[in-house]
């Protein structure tokens, strides 16, 4: 099978968006991820799998400036200027984390605001970089809602009136609406039940793609990296054990760890 | 009225020198930064939190021996709060009291702005209850302290979008944020939205005290207040169908007062000694002899004068 | 004529740790070159490695040893050290792979999946509509099944989608893996007739046939792997 390739993808650029260098987190004794090392260009999807405890959350936490790695050194590199995660000072930081990367949260709830309407809730991203004019911004609003296939009538509703997969949706608007060249994703088809996962995860196929985003997602299901991603890290006891081409990690896997995944896999 | 006699127990103004120091300086701070809140040491004051000891306390530390006092509450010279402060500083400080707003060196109010333009040299002292205009988005001092570090002020917006989609209009009639110098968010107190426009390059210089929540605010003279609104849906201030029936003013607030068990109601000016000057000058109202006729004003007192 | 494709001293084994780490070799050494308008076959009894070999000149598989370098642009490409990026680039640009399953996404209906090569390369949505259409109907795929996603066809509709999709925008090197094991006499018909097509537009094929009457009409050259597993 031919993976659909990422069409707006950035091949031409000459300069990753993201840079971890010996990225290490410790917990005292105890290793969330050890020695991280890896480059990701614009457009590219970088997949992280591993079972639970392997350090692949611990990781994305700390590429998506959520967490303090203990050494190493994470760049990011959006216009040009190379800018390192951890000297940035914070309201930068907190800045760039509105605007140039977006991270999707497993539980929805973790990254909506439960009190505020869907329309609210994503066109709070663009009041906060400074639009003023409502008409607009809820024209914006109603225009991703249909993007997220939510149908638009229930812009004034709040999301605790959304179902599971609803939620996840909205969030992705949310995340998606400043159009971030950076989009980490934790588990983003988690808690959901099958036929749910299967609409989301197309869903992020797509915009993935037409929006030439970069992402990183985390996730212990190796359907939903085969789908979505181009590139994948095997991940076991906070070590990259095996990284490479998705297609060619999971039909050609060398490591023993990846070999015992890839072999777990049910087939429907 | 005449100065009154000063009683000795206390130290001039109730308050110590040195706490009088302490909250000049965080007046001081605040001055300089407008629409920051300066953290204070609020002390205990002989009356309840809640009942305006961060604007007694800024009084307190401000008034002097040659100062004019007058306290309004609700726009109101002779509510019982007003009066019970007003007599509070008559007898610590032997200040002289009046209600005339162009007569007062230093002015307290309680959710009002008085309708009479203030000058330069004259001080206005708000009561604040929440100085914090995002404690109602966002809990964590922590996080609103952030907000306010680094203009992150989305979420305000959020609060007006989300009335706009419920309500088709903005529905915050009182304490309507506001923002001060280009830069700090800041809660004008729960004076409504109507006065909001007065705060704008006022000659006065206007502090905020919170006793409770123990912070001083200040927002200089002829400093730029705009309140924050839509580019499609700009700030508008309440209008009244009719003017005020005592004084026939067409630009004040008004109270909105029922008359009887039928649905009569009347609207008043909510400023009143501002009424009261305009009936001196000769302004009548449509209602005026009804309320001679019902002792709602003193029948005599305009003769009196 | 430029060799589009050069393999040196391929050499592929797989080593199964979970199975007490036996290693299975699969062959060794194996050389040769194609060049634009050729259609080599790959030819060996079962289990002699044609598809592994398939699928590591598409960098599905890697390599143990040796090389495959891939004519990219002016220059060649080696799929045995060239990082994911630029496997996945020359994907986009060289090669196109048919392989014998369609993995199907739920959602995506025959014509999206036909047309979008077409549409990564920037054609309009109108002209790739066409293009696609075109190929489909030359397929013998009925137009109805244009608009459901493939995941409840039949086998050989679903081989038809897969072929459709390599060959609306053919690439200069085509890898097919048993393009007509499904398909009756007519389509098997329609598909030498694009592969030989494909050829005269100067295309390179590698490709794995079991059924003879196809690779007479298709072969230009013959390469046994069966050598090559005996050195292993």
């Amino acid at each position: 099978m031919i993976p659909i390739q990422n069409s707006n993808d950035g091949f031409g650029a000459h300069e990753p968006i993201l840079t971890a260098d010996a990225l290490t987190r410790l917990y005292g004794e105890r290793v969330g991820c050890r020695d991280v090392s890896f480059s990701l260009w614009p457009g590219e999807v970088l997949g992280i799998v591993g079972e639970s405890g392997s350090g692949k959350s611990t990781l994305l936490r700390c590429l998506a400036g959520q967490d303090h790695p203990t050494s190493g050194k994470i760049t990011l590199n959006f216009d040009g200027a190379p800018l390192n995660l951890f000297d940035i000072p914070e309201p930068k930081r907190r800045q760039l984390m509105r605007t140039k990367w977006g991270i999707v949260h497993q539980n929805p709830r973790d990254g909506l605001r439960m009190d505020v309407s869907a329309g609210g809730n994503i066109g709070e991203r663009l009041m906060d970089r400074g639009d003023r004019h409502y008409g607009r911004i809820r024209a914006s609003a109603l225009d991703w809602l249909s993007r997220v296939e939510i149908e638009t009538t229930r812009v004034d509703d709040y999301p605790r009136q959304f179902s599971g997969g609803m939620q996840q949706r909205l969030q992705l608007a949310r995340v998606l609406v400043p159009e971030p060249k950076l989009v980490f994703m934790d588990e983003p088809t988690g808690g959901l039940d099958v036929s749910v996962q299967a609409r989301l995860l197309d869903l992020l196929r797509v915009l993935v793609r037409d929006l030439g985003i970069a992402a990183i997602i985390v996730t212990h299901d190796l359907a939903v990296a085969r789908l979505l991603t181009d590139r994948l890290m095997v991940m076991k006891d906070g070590a990259v054990v095996e990284e490479g081409l998705t297609d060619q990690v999971l039909d050609d896997p060398h490591h023993a760890y990846t070999q015992l995944l890839t072999s777990a896999v049910l087939a429907a | 009225m005449s100065a009154h006699a000063i009683d000795a127990d206390y130290n001039f103004g109730y308050l110590d020198e040195q706490t009088k120091r302490m909250i000049r300086r965080a007046l001081l701070k605040a001055v300089a930064i407008p629409g920051y809140q300066v953290p204070f040491g609020s002390r205990e004051m002989p009356l309840a939190r809640g009942w305006g000891t961060g604007g007694i306390q800024i009084t307190a530390a401000l008034i002097g021996p040659d100062d004019k006092l007058k306290v309004i509450d609700q726009g109101a010279d002779d509510t019982t709060n007003a009066v019970s402060i007003r007599r509070f500083f008559a007898r610590v400080a032997g200040v002289e009291t009046t209600e005339k707003t162009n007569e007062a060196t230093l002015i307290q109010t309680r959710h009002r702005v008085p309708e009479y333009p203030l000058s330069k040299g004259q001080i206005l002292v708000y009561q604040v209850p929440q100085p914090e205009p995002l404690r109602k988005i966002e809990s964590s001092e922590v996080e609103t302290r952030k907000m306010h570090a680094w203009s992150e002020y989305g979420a305000m917006h959020v609060r007006l979008y989300e009335d706009i989609a419920r309500y088709g209009r903005v529905a915050t009639s009182y304490s309507y944020p506001v923002l001060v110098n280009d830069r700090y968010v800041m809660s004008p107190t729960p004076i409504p939205k109507f006065d909001n426009p007065k705060m704008d390059h006022m000659p006065a210089l206007q502090l905020f005290g919170a006793g409770r929540e123990k912070r001083i605010y200040a927002v200089p003279p002829f400093t730029k207040v705009k309140s924050i609104d839509f580019d499609d849906y700009p700030f508008e201030v309440q209008k009244w169908d009719e003017p005020c029936a005592l004084c026939g003013a067409q630009e004040s607030y008004l109270d909105e007062v029922i008359t009887n068990d039928r649905g009569g109601r009347i609207f008043v000016c909510s400023d009143s000694s501002y009424c009261e000057d305009r009936r001196e000058a000769g302004h009548v109202g449509t209602q005026i002899d009804w309320a001679k006729d019902q002792a709602y004003l003193d029948p005599n007192a305009d003769e009196a004068k | 004529m430029t060799a589009l494709i050069k393999v040196k001293s391929l050499h592929k084994h797989f080593i199964m740790h979970n199975q007490g780490g036996i290693r299975l070799p699969v062959f060794s050494d194996v050389e040769f070159e194609v060049a634009a308008g050729e259609a080599l076959i790959l030819h060996g009894e079962s289990g002699v490695g044609k598809t592994s070999l398939l699928r590591i000149l598409y960098g599905n598989y890697k390599p143990s040893g040796g090389h495959v370098f891939v004519r990219h642009g002016n220059d060649y490409v080696d799929l045995a050290t060239a990082t994911p990026r630029a496997i996945l680039n020359v994907r986009r640009k060289d090669i196109r792979y048919v392989s014998q399953f369609l993995r199907v996404i739920p959602r995506v209906t025959t014509l999206d999946i036909v047309k979008d090569p077409l549409l990564a390369r920037g054609f309009d949505d109108n002209l790739a509509n066409e293009k696609a259409a075109t190929l489909l109907t030359r397929l013998n795929l009925a137009e109805r099944l244009w608009h459901l996603a493939p995941a409840t066809f039949s086998g050989g509709e679903q081989q038809r989608v897969n072929i459709a999709r390599c060959f609306v925008d053919p690439a200069s090197i085509l890898l097919l893996d048993e393009p007509t094991a499904s398909l009756d006499a007519k389509n098997r018909d329609v598909v030498i007739d694009l592969i030989n097509e494909a050829r005269e537009n100067g295309a390179a094929i590698i490709g794995i046939f079991h059924d003879e009457y196809v690779r007479d009409r298709v072969a230009t050259r013959r390469l046994d792997l069966t050598q090559f597993k005996k050195a292993a």
